[in-house]
């Protein structure tokens, strides 16, 4: 088991060195969209993780990440606006267009819509747990879409982005550097915090709430916790893909990017390191690819998801490990001879002093 | 005062609707002791564990433990103050280890586990507690670093165990830990309980009459939710209304 994940972490190194490279190769190959491309990988990469830690690691269906996502895109936005405009925000906070001010604002604003939806949603559990988190995403995506200061529907185009340590953003290979060197962060932070204390409490969460609480834990400060660090990577990730695109909208919040998100975790492998990432790379590439194909390239995505879901148990990366030989993380079934003995056998016993003898079967 | 009791249940009643599945069940368990609770099937033991440990709500009546009112806890609160369970369909968590499950339970009753960073996998501080835990219930050694779910159903009722002991009991209650165990794995559960009796006080529910006549100090017959009889092993088997009631519709069946 454990040399599994070894493996699993060194995958993560080996993809992360090897995807350094894009920038160098891909003018090689004259196709200097590519490296544009692997940005919004890497981007999608830390937001996909960030719900892994809720979906697979512990077992909470969020569907409303695309909210924390979208806020660390218009902590983003609203700034740059504010510095155009020269006015404060609120006449408190002055505007900027600096990264080093707007990603840690970004992941503390995501942070605090974590605290406040999670607080309140994980109130609740199951369907109705995943159509709250729905319904406070939907929620921010119309209230950002009634904001005409900001843009509203149309969104907030950002241009004139400051150097970050004299590093020019504009320049598509250095935001790359710096959206993949967040994502190494982000995923070595990731396999840290499953491996703690805090994760393995999460891990059983995911795997039996009555048994945390049988050994005395209550789960819903975990829960929070969980939900509070997963907002922040997917707010930082909001804020690294407005920079990238330069342009922030409600759209970064809608429900369908709530979905899509869910959709890399899944496709990639739930509970996985590396499967996020990969995940946000196959669909990603297969949006881009395909949509270069036709206009209804949806008609073909679905499909191939289907197909992937159906016949790559545990997703992209459960195939990885089959075909490595690697070990999955749970067997499905029982092995042979190894289910529960069943009734004994009234022989197997010296006779009880009362002849009082009743099955195993589960009763009150 | 002379001793006073670890756990005392005062007139629990517990309605599902017009089904009455506590009826009126006072019992006490004394330090030390180990009090089996025995009944057919349906009589509302399985119910009354579950009262006790505060994940079902009576609907009236009061527990006590150690001299403090803990009817109106939280399941974690009395897990803390010192009450533990063993669950008669094992609850256990399939994709961690045995140890693993083992040195959850040592975790959470160290503290919190809000710590972020360092390996839990790796830290003797909830290792060597978990495998104390695993070797006094009697798991083989080479078992203790195998997934859950490819243990055996004897072995999972082991852990069960091994999980209550970690949280550092102060009563045990234990709802049917020999159900569905061969002949040879019940006695090796008989023993590992009598070996701890005295120390930790126990409420057994079992059907596994042998093990329960070995071990008891007393035991309470519950029939439809309702104590009909409490006493001494020597006084439940001489007890004619156990025997008219409890075993001729035994009998019947």
């Amino acid at each position: 088991m454990r040399s599994v994940m070894k493996d699993e972490r060194a995958w993560a190194v080996l993809l992360l060195a090897l995807a350094a490279f894009v920038p160098v190769v891909a003018p090689m190959l004259d196709s200097p969209a590519t490296v544009a491309l692997a940005t919004r990988i890497a981007i999608y990469a830390i937001a996909a993780s960030s719900l892994n830690l809720l979906l697979g690691g512990g077992g909470l269906v969020s569907f409303g990440h695309a909210a924390y996502y979208g806020l660390g895109g218009y902590v983003v936005g609203i700034l740059y606006a504010h510095y155009v405009s020269g006015e404060a925000f609120l006449g408190v906070i002055p505007g900027s267009n600096d990264l080093l001010v707007t990603l840690p604002l970004a992941i503390l604003v995501g942070g605090l819509g974590a605290l406040v939806i999670g607080a309140l949603s994980l109130r609740t559990s199951g369907v109705q747990f995943i159509m709250i988190t729905l319904a406070f995403a939907q929620m921010l995506f119309f209230l950002f879409v009634s904001l005409k200061a900001y843009g509203g529907d149309d969104g907030l185009a950002i241009r004139r982005v400051a150097p970050v340590f004299g590093l020019n953003l504009r320049d598509p290979a250095t935001l790359y550097w710096i959206s993949l060197g967040l994502l190494a962060a982000w995923l070595f932070l990731m396999d840290r915090v499953s491996r703690s204390r805090f994760g393995r409490v999460l891990a059983g969460i995911r795997q039996g709430e009555r048994r945390m609480a049988a050994i005395g834990v209550r789960t819903y400060p975990y829960k929070l916790v969980a939900f509070v660090i997963a907002g922040m990577g997917a707010a930082m990730a909001g804020a690294l893909m407005v920079n990238q695109a330069r342009f922030v909208s409600p759209d970064m919040m809608h429900w369908t990017k709530s979905g899509e998100l869910m959709v890399m975790v899944i496709l990639g492998g739930l509970g996985t390191l590396v499967g996020p990432a990969l995940g946000a790379a196959a669909l990603v590439t297969l949006e881009y690819t395909l949509s270069g194909l036709t206009e209804h390239w949806q008609f073909i995505l679905g499909p191939i998801l289907v197909l992937v879901v159906l016949f790559a148990r545990g997703g992209l990366m459960g195939a990885v490990r089959r075909i490595a030989g690697m070990r999955g993380r749970a067997p499905d079934a029982l092995p042979a001879g190894e289910l529960p003995a069943g009734r004994v056998q009234p022989g197997d016993r010296a006779a009880p002093d009362l002849p009082l003898r009743e099955g195993a079967a589960p009763h009150g | 005062m002379a001793e006073a009791p670890v756990l005392s249940v005062a007139r629990l009643v517990k309605r599902f609707g017009g089904l009455v599945a506590t009826d009126d069940l006072s019992l006490e368990v004394m330090p030390g002791e180990l009090h089996a609770l025995i009944g057919p099937n349906g009589a509302g033991k399985t119910t009354a564990i579950g009262q006790i440990m505060g994940e079902i709500t009576p609907d009236a009546g009061a527990i006590r433990f150690l001299g403090e009112d803990i009817t109106a806890l939280s399941t974690p609160a009395r897990v803390r103050r010192g009450l533990s369970r063993t669950f008669q369909i094992t609850q256990l968590l399939e994709d961690d280890t045995a140890e693993g499950n083992v040195a959850l339970a040592v975790q959470a009753r160290a503290g919190h586990g809000f710590r972020f960073w360092r390996n839990a996998a790796r830290d003797a501080r909830l290792r060597e507690p978990a495998r104390a835990a695993l070797a006094q219930v009697g798991l083989a050694e080479a078992r203790w670093e195998v997934p859950v779910a490819d243990l055996s159903h004897g072995e999972r009722k082991q852990l069960e165990l091994a999980v209550a002991l970690a949280t550092g009991p102060r009563l045990l209650l234990l709802d049917e830990p020999m159900a569905g165990l061969g002949a040879s794995e019940s006695l090796r559960m008989t023993e590992v309980l009598r070996a701890l009796k005295g120390r930790i006080p126990m409420l057994l529910v079992e059907h596994d009459m042998d093990a329960v006549f070995s071990l008891a100090d007393r035991i309470s017959v519950l029939v439809y939710g309702h104590c009909v009889a409490s006493g001494s092993p020597h006084q439940i088997r001489q007890d004619p209304q156990v025997r008219a009631a409890y075993l001729s519709e035994e009998e019947g069946v």
